[in-house]
């Protein structure tokens, strides 16, 4: 049974996580693209610009809503269900989180009402002020969750402290300059850049497609499709930064997203595609690129990259030392300061693998009773489901190729062609829209999933990290965070598709006097206007 | 990093408990008056201007104000995550029911008026009145509940276990001495709320903030009264025995607890604690004064004393409880034994010093920027921007 309890508790969290994250990396790109087209405004003084912001605005907070009212969630599901993992690690992971809400979200959530209320209360720089300080806010908190994230997959800067049974923090600039989680964040936001632009470009090309709002929507087009492109080419770079930690941070995670069962002498090849079986320990049909994996992995063509059977075989020993360091524990526990300086010492050595101790907790109480055949299994349980990993991987790395093929053909169509866009081209700008949602949502799972059967890296297992919960209380939240979760997607989602279809409602008059005169002013000597509609 | 041993760690936990209470405090203060708004909603307004006009009030701010409680959260973790891994997990289907409330209350804001549909609005003036209502009871559930001690244990490990089944541990919340706490929560918090409509609002909504805002004033003082008499002659209180090591390692199991007969022991111990109540009592007394006079700025600003001073109340009797267990009480969590890691409160020690002023210099000037009433001509002629 309580094993269930996991299992129901990491299904609440994932789909806490995953709702949370359908708003949040639109809210950091727009917040963005917002505050670049006041800008503009500001600079140029021309309204149609500020009529954009108002309008993109509206959409933004729309999102932005929901990403706040689940975003509540998740600060305090931690404490709720995973009661061993908060006692466990707070004293580390605590304090970016609350860091997150000193710096991040006071800032986004004190001035985003300002810039709904504030159009006439302030001067136009002021209000400009007001848009960015909100965009910095946004991108400041993705900063301090990623790199509390960071920390789950790379626990660096903490130790094991026997007299309060937890981790602790050693060095707090390790933590926050932790590889993994500055690579994460770059990753992420950009990703979110990336959404808010395909989300911009698609709904824009909406409006073209219906010869609706098309000034507004030729400028949108530009100012998407070349930040979209700049986040696009920095999403999949940044990404490849990520693997490049991976290869010495988390190599199991690496050799299971790679469906790479056997360590493959330097360079190793990529598998492009193929079928891994977790059963025969094998990735059938594999289509290999050589050296890429081994370029992507290591930036060098001599390093090896272990396999997942040698990484079990190392688990292995680390388990057996965790045991040493668990044997310790227990003696240091009972007599304290009394305790004799060789079993100190011996603690000190193994006190890193004691996390591989713990995963035999799920078959036995004390982890000093293991037969060899339970440290096997133990073992084991290191590998994480090795076939949704290699084919979430590849689609999300399959879409962020696409994105920059997308973005590229855009930006040459707005900065050379005139801002003339073939019909087809808007269509499939349209289609497109849901998949940067798909990759983000893939990109997650494959960063947590991956990182099973722990909570916190080789420190403590998931099926520890729980609370003492009933099934029924579990149930009954799983149940209504769905249910309730679903029913405000569904209104959220009905408004948006509200808001879009009304179009800019903000300042019309006064930005269509200004368009017409706009335009005539463009007007070529034979008397046509220089851009091309979609129909032609 | 030795930096960090400038400050001794009993200092530090001190600081961290005094900074717990600024935190609830300042929650309690700002996203306070939002709830009490809420809770009024339904009688304040009768028409739908009227509405929009007390939705309105806390429209531009309400998002600020939640990240108190946001912060809360996050503050606990980094500074006492024994507290956070023990009482979020022990109460967790009231947990569950705050936090489905607070996550309604967002979206109405923010969706209320986003269409014209009469149904829709009044059944986003519901959930307004749920998102305030609902938390604002429960938190005083929740604080009737710890002066009574919590049913938990930690084991040798420190996994924290409850006693009861789980539907038993959420109707064992709800026993006669919390629902009082909560009334007077509730109650607290819907004055709080009136003093705020008093201010910012005008004509028949102000005014009827204020009738309803006198009763629930008086109710607050009586019921603050009650419990505090059932606190000191009747509810068991806690003690630390033995030697008390205010700058041990964080193992709630190294003390030794006691029950005490009653909670008066703290006033007998520290008699200046009683300037907390009195506190409580002039504020809410001069607020229900305030409200009835119809002044509008002092009546805040006296009604945010007496919340100041109730919550202290609770903290201080409490000192340096911060979770008594009832089940076993040498698990309970102290000052002095539920904290993070000495390096770790300093740090963030720092980290506070830095933003907090920063965050209460931008929060005021956005409430100087949107000061002065909200009226009707606001809420009908700003139709696209307002909600």
């Amino acid at each position: 049974m309580e094993l269930d309890i996991v299992e129901l508790s990491r299904l609440q969290f994932a789909m806490t996580a995953l709702y949370h994250f359908l708003f949040v990396p639109l809210t950091l790109g727009l917040s963005i693209l917002v505050a670049i087209m006041e800008t503009v405004y500001v600079m140029t003084g021309r309204p149609i610009w500020r009529q954009m912001t108002k309008f993109w605005g509206t959409l933004f907070g729309i999102n932005f809503v929901l990403g706040v009212a689940t975003g509540i969630t998740m600060e305090f599901q931690f404490g709720m269900n995973w009661s061993y993992y908060s006692h466990y690690v707070g004293d580390i992971f605590g304090a970016p989180l609350a860091i997150e809400g000193l710096m991040a979200f006071f800032l986004e959530a004190t001035f985003v009402g300002l810039f709904f209320f504030g159009w006439d209360k302030l001067s136009r720089v002021g209000h400009l002020t007001v848009t960015w300080l909100v965009a910095i806010g946004s991108n400041f908190s993705a900063l301090w969750i990623l790199i509390a994230n960071g920390w789950m997959q790379n626990p660096v800067g903490a130790q094991f402290n026997p007299d309060t049974m937890r981790m602790e923090m050693t060095s707090f600039f390790e933590v926050v300059f932790n590889e993994v989680a500055q690579a994460k964040f770059v990753h992420t936001v950009s990703a979110g850049y990336v959404t808010a632009s395909v989300f911009v470009l698609g709904v824009s090309a909406w409006y073209l497609l219906k010869g609706r709002h098309m000034p507004m929507a030729r400028r949108s087009i530009t100012v998407a499709a070349s930040f979209g492109l700049a986040s696009a080419l920095s999403v999949v770079v940044l990404g490849d930064e990520s693997g490049y930690s991976a290869s010495h941070t988390q190599r199991m995670k690496l050799a299971a997203m790679e469906g790479m069962w056997e360590t493959h002498e330097a360079p190793a090849p990529f598998n492009l595609i193929g079928l891994p079986d977790q059963e025969a320990r094998e990735t059938h049909y594999a289509i290999e690129i050589p050296w890429v994996m081994g370029l992507i992995g290591t930036r060098s063509l001599t390093e090896t990259i272990p396999g997942i059977n040698d990484l079990v075989a190392e688990a292995e020993t680390r388990i057996e030392s965790g045991i040493a360091a668990y044997d310790a524990l227990m003696t240091i526990r009972e007599q304290r300061s009394e305790t004799a300086p060789q079993v100190r010492d011996t603690f000190e050595e193994n006190s890193g693998n004691l996390g591989f101790a713990f995963l035999l907790l799920r078959y036995m109480d004390d982890p000093r009773d293991a037969t060899p055949e339970d440290i096997a299994r133990a073992a084991e349980d290191t590998i994480p489901g090795v076939a949704p990993l290699f084919w979430s991987f590849r689609v999300m790395v399959g879409l962020g190729f696409a994105f920059i093929g997308v973005m590229i053909y855009f930006f040459w169509r707005s900065s050379f062609c005139q801002q003339s866009y073939p019909r087809w081209a808007l269509r499939l700008a349209v289609a497109i829209i849901p998949a940067p949602w798909i990759a983000a949502e893939l990109g997650w799972f494959v960063a947590e999933f991956g990182r099973q059967p722990w909570t916190v890296d080789g420190i403590l297992p998931t099926a520890l990290s729980v609370s003492h919960l009933s099934i029924q209380d579990v149930l009954l939240t799983l149940t209504g965070f769905v249910t309730f979760y679903t029913i405000l997607f569904v209104v959220e989602m009905s408004l948006m598709l509200k808001y879009i279809r009304k179009g800019p409602y903000q300042d019309v008059e006064e930005t269509e006097i200004w368009n017409a005169r706009h335009e005539h002013r463009l007007r070529t000597h034979d008397g046509q206007v220089p851009f091309a509609t979609p129909a032609e | 990093m030795i930096l960090y041993e400038l400050l001794p760690y009993d200092a530090l936990r001190l600081i961290w408990w005094l900074l717990l209470g600024v935190l609830l405090i300042g929650f309690a203060l700002t996203d306070g008056f939002d709830m009490g708004v809420g809770a009024l909603l339904p009688f304040v307004g009768k028409t739908d201007v009227e509405r929009r006009i007390v939705i309105n009030t806390v429209g531009p701010v309400w998002e600020g104000n939640q990240v108190w409680f946001i912060l809360g959260g996050g503050a606990i973790f980094a500074a006492w995550p024994p507290l956070y891994a023990v009482s979020f997990s022990g109460f967790y289907l009231a947990m569950f029911a705050v936090l489905a409330a607070l996550i309604l209350r967002p979206v109405a804001f923010k969706y209320r008026s986003k269409r014209e549909s009469v149904i829709w609005r009044n059944s986003w003036d519901w959930a307004l009145f749920v998102g305030g209502a609902v938390p604002a009871l429960i938190f005083g559930v929740a604080v009737g509940n710890v002066l009574q001690g919590v049913p938990f244990e930690l084991t040798p490990d420190l996994f924290s276990r409850y006693e009861g089944s789980y539907y038993g541990k959420f109707l064992g919340l709800l026993n006669p001495f919390a629902l009082l706490t909560g009334v007077v929560s509730f109650a607290m918090l819907t004055t709080h709320g009136a003093a705020w409509l008093s201010l910012k609002a005008e004509g028949v909504v102000a005014e009827r903030a204020r009738s309803i805002g006198v009763v629930t004033g008086l109710m607050t003082i009586t019921g603050f009264a009650v419990s505090g008499l059932w606190l000191l002659l009747v509810i068991e209180g806690y003690a630390l025995t033995g030697d008390i090591v205010t700058d041990g390692p964080s193992n709630p199991l190294y003390s030794e607890v006691q029950r005490t007969s009653t909670w008066l022991s703290a006033y007998v111990a520290r008699p200046w604690i009683i300037i907390a109540p009195l506190l409580g009592f002039a504020g809410m007394t001069m607020a229900v004064l305030g409200l009835r006079k119809g002044r509008e700025v002092s009546t805040l600003l006296w009604s945010k004393l007496g919340i100041f001073g109730a919550i202290s109340t609770v903290g201080l009797t409490m000192f340096p409880f911060i979770l008594p267990s009832s089940l076993h009480p040498n698990s309970s969590l102290t000052v002095w034994d539920s904290s993070s890691s000495h390096q770790t409160l300093f740090i963030m020690l720092v980290v506070t010093v830095i933003f907090m002023p920063l965050i209460l210099a931008y929060t005021a000037w956005v409430y100087k920027v949107l000061w002065g009433k909200v009226t009707e001509a606001d809420v009908t002629g700003n139709s696209d921007t307002v909600y």
